[in-house]
């Protein structure tokens, strides 16, 4: 014990006396949750549309004016007949073009049928998706009162209507599902990289040797590595919380105990992790590529922390299995946002808690080996 | 001349005598590509929806089937009450319940107004709201036929409209996310690595042997970063060519253009290592300041995943310092719409002088430090 001790204090010595590492360790993550939290959402609007009115009637200029009051298309050019769409739409000037045929006043004042046409960039499939439904439903409410004109549909509204309601997140805010993926992969970091990269600095300036010598054994110098960092962690986790409770109203809904608990859980498979690929990595360089693509980048990719996992093809499905963030996540998004019982949760739990021992055991093995 | 090349061999015995390293930034990328490839789509698909049916009718169970043969949809269970839909939404077995009321099937019969139930879950914003985008769609279609059914109108509308997609008509999110892969990847590699470089010689003790050698500054630095240079044109031309023929995203401009404008980029990325690397003191300074302060932010700011249109104003002008931003707007217009210069000068422009600058400023503090 005296031992482990005695390995933490240097490493938070070592840790101290680099100041923005540590700083970067603590502060920063609360601070990416701010740009984060109030910069990054998928919530589309402020569209840029250009019109090309070939017909300049008044029923025209209430359908331009349908889409502008909306509140999700800005008109930002006028097309004069065919003037260079393609310019505009190549250049990124509009992300949407509305053209409306000559004569539409006309046809529709008679009740005989029309359309409008709507060219749509396509780059960003996610975005070019929303645009589209935000016009097709516009139309589709134009069209409905030139029916209840020309008294083709009956004016009493639909017959069938849709009463949607959103649980754990009625504002759909993007912040509130943010928050639990940036605590995996802060965790991530913080837990996987700093620890690798410190084990193998001892490898890489020859000190690794002197502490062999010592009379410390093997799991004594992995625990008294470790500790400072699960401490760093574990502040930095629960800093994103904090932060995030006082500026995004973040609920906490299930029990901090149980919170506690799991996020722990999480870093000690994480820091397992770290320790592993320092028995594999001789330099920090390599240690920190393989930190990067092994734990990092699917934190990030194959957890549902931005990607669905439902939509994703079957074999990657299979791999998120062995991606701890993808438990954790749900975990994480549960007790926060969902406030329920830790019950519910138990395959998950599980899961991790079996993840995190494997990597343990995985690690200590191969420390075991290396130190003899 | 000769001084230089006897650096570049130094600097490419080093990196082969560490076989992992080598192999890790030939394989990291591929693999990394094809990862994101696969995983990065912001399609919705394959839903898992609770149905409670409380009038277990035959038009309650036509709207039910609705559902089921939607892609977008997956049915994970039926329930018969209302309350029972909490358990499935808690535990994440289903994103989203609908919830039909009894006598739906009686008052669709009459012809009276009935409304249905969605609830979704928000935990996880986005794909919530596509969903619930699709659940308004196909409503929105049934009741068409349902009004046409009974005699009141519906069928075609008397407005329709006629959408069409450019540049990329399927809409697979795959052609957006595979060109920014490129540009993430061409960053991540070559940043990381020259801004060790140098870093590692100051660690080693090296660098004071390097600057009594009569190698002049900039010959130091054009050594350090050539190496970096080649391993990242390697990594352009694997990963256009999976990106070309393995995820089958089309090129619609030119392949030149695309290959000297990553130069171009290449010239960003290493200045950005070269300039972490004169204010780092050692390696995990370096990583972490390069992947803290500079990688991440980049990535998720430039428009990478999130749509920069969809920033604060104040985070929008912020973006304009980004070089990755430039980069994603001019690799994305090559490969979708197939435009060249004459449409991507002022991003050309906006590349070249963020490279300029950013190698001027590194060098000047390098040989300020050292000398």
């Amino acid at each position: 014990m005296r031992r482990v001790l005695a390995v933490a204090m240097k490493e938070l010595r070592q840790v101290r006396r680099d100041q923005r590492s540590l700083l970067i360790l603590l502060f920063v993550p609360a601070f990416f949750l701010l740009v984060y939290g109030y910069a990054l959402n998928f919530d589309i609007r402020n569209i840029r549309l250009a019109v090309q009115d070939d017909d300049r009637s008044t029923a025209s200029r209430e359908v331009i004016s349908a889409f502008v009051n909306s509140g999700y298309f800005d008109l930002v050019a006028d097309v004069v007949d065919g003037h260079d769409i393609m310019g505009i739409l190549n250049r990124g000037d509009a992300r949407a073009v509305l053209v409306i045929p000559s004569r539409f006043g006309a046809d529709t004042a008679a009740g005989r049928h029309t359309s409008l046409q709507i060219l749509i960039n396509g780059d960003n499939a996610n975005t070019a998706t929303t645009v589209m439904g935000y016009a097709v439903g516009l139309v589709s409410t134009v069209s409905s009162r030139y029916e209840i004109q020309a008294r083709i549909a009956s004016p009493t509204g639909p017959l069938l209507t849709l009463e949607p309601r959103v649980w754990y997140n009625p504002e759909l805010r993007s912040a509130l599902f943010l928050v639990p993926g940036l605590i995996a992969y802060i965790a991530m970091l913080t837990a996987v990289v700093s620890t690798a990269l410190s084990v193998v600095r001892e490898k890489e300036a020859g000190t690794m040797e002197q502490i062999r010598m010592s009379p410390i054994g093997a799991s004594a110098y992995v625990i008294g590595k470790t500790v400072p960092y699960f401490a760093i962690s574990l502040a930095s986790s629960l800093g994103v919380v904090a932060v995030s409770m006082a500026l995004f109203d973040l609920p906490v809904r299930g029990s901090w105990v149980a919170l506690i608990a799991c996020v722990s859980l999480f870093l000690v498979g994480a820091l397992a992790f770290g320790v592993l690929i320092s028995t594999i990595a001789e330099s920090q360089q390599v240690a920190f590529q393989l930190a990067l693509l092994t734990s990092f980048l699917p934190t990030l990719m194959l957890s549902g922390f931005i990607f669905p996992i439902s939509s994703m093809p079957v074999f990657l499905q299979a791999i998120t299995h062995v991606v701890p963030a993808r438990y954790f996540l749900v975990i994480l998004r549960g007790l926060l946002l969902k406030g329920v019982d830790v019950r519910v949760l138990w395959v998950d739990i599980l899961s991790l808690a079996a993840f995190s021992l494997a990597v343990l055991a995985l690690a200590s093995l191969r420390l075991k080996r290396a130190w003899a | 001349m000769q001084r230089l090349r006897s650096l570049i061999r130094k600097e490419l015995i080093e990196l082969r005598r560490d076989p992992r390293l080598f192999a890790i930034v030939i394989v990291a990328p591929l693999v990394q590509l094809t990862l994101l490839g696969y995983a990065a789509t912001t399609d919705v698909h394959d839903v898992p929806l609770v149905v409670a049916d409380e009038d277990r009718s035959a038009e309650s169970r036509a709207l039910v089937s609705r559902f089921d043969a939607s892609q977008n949809f997956v049915i994970a269970d039926s329930v018969s009450t209302t309350a029972a839909i909490d358990a499935y939404l808690d535990s994440g077995r289903a994103w989203m319940a609908l919830d039909i009321p009894a006598r739906y099937g009686e008052r669709i019969r009459n012809g009276q107004p009935v409304q249905v139930q969605v609830v979704a879950d928000g935990s996880d914003a986005n794909s919530t709201n596509v969903a619930l985008g699709y659940a308004g769609s196909l409503i929105a279609g049934y009741n068409r036929e349902l009004a046409a059914a009974a005699g009141r109108g519906g069928g075609e509308p008397l407005v329709s409209a006629q959408v069409r997609v450019w540049f990329n008509p399927q809409l697979e999110s795959r052609f957006f996310i595979i060109p920014g892969v490129l540009a993430l990847l061409l960053l991540v590699v070559t940043t990381n690595l020259s801004s060790m470089a140098i870093v590692r010689e100051k660690e080693l003790g090296t660098l004071e042997q390097l600057n009594v050698t009569p190698l002049a500054r900039w010959e130091l630095i054009v050594g350090k970063l050539l190496p970096y240079a080649l391993i990242g044109a390697v990594d352009v031309l694997l990963v256009v060519g999976v990106a070309i023929f393995w995820f089958e995203v089309p090129l619609r401009g030119s392949l030149a253009l695309l290959i000297a404008m990553c130069f171009v980029y290449l010239l960003t990325t290493l200045g950005l290592g070269l300039f972490v690397s004169t204010i780092s003191k050692t390696q995990q300074q370096a990583m972490m300041t390069s992947s803290f302060f500079f990688m991440i932010p980049m990535v998720f700011l430039s428009g990478f995943v999130f749509p920069i249109e969809n920033m604060p104003d104040v985070v929008q002008q912020v973006t304009r310092l980004i070089p990755l931003r430039y980069f994603l707007v001019i690799v994305r217009g090559i490969f979708l719409k197939g435009v060249g210069l004459e449409t991507l000068w002022p991003q050309a422009l906006a590349l070249a002088g963020w490279g300029i600058a950013i190698l001027t400023l590194a060098t000047l503090r390098s040989s300020k430090r050292l000398s």
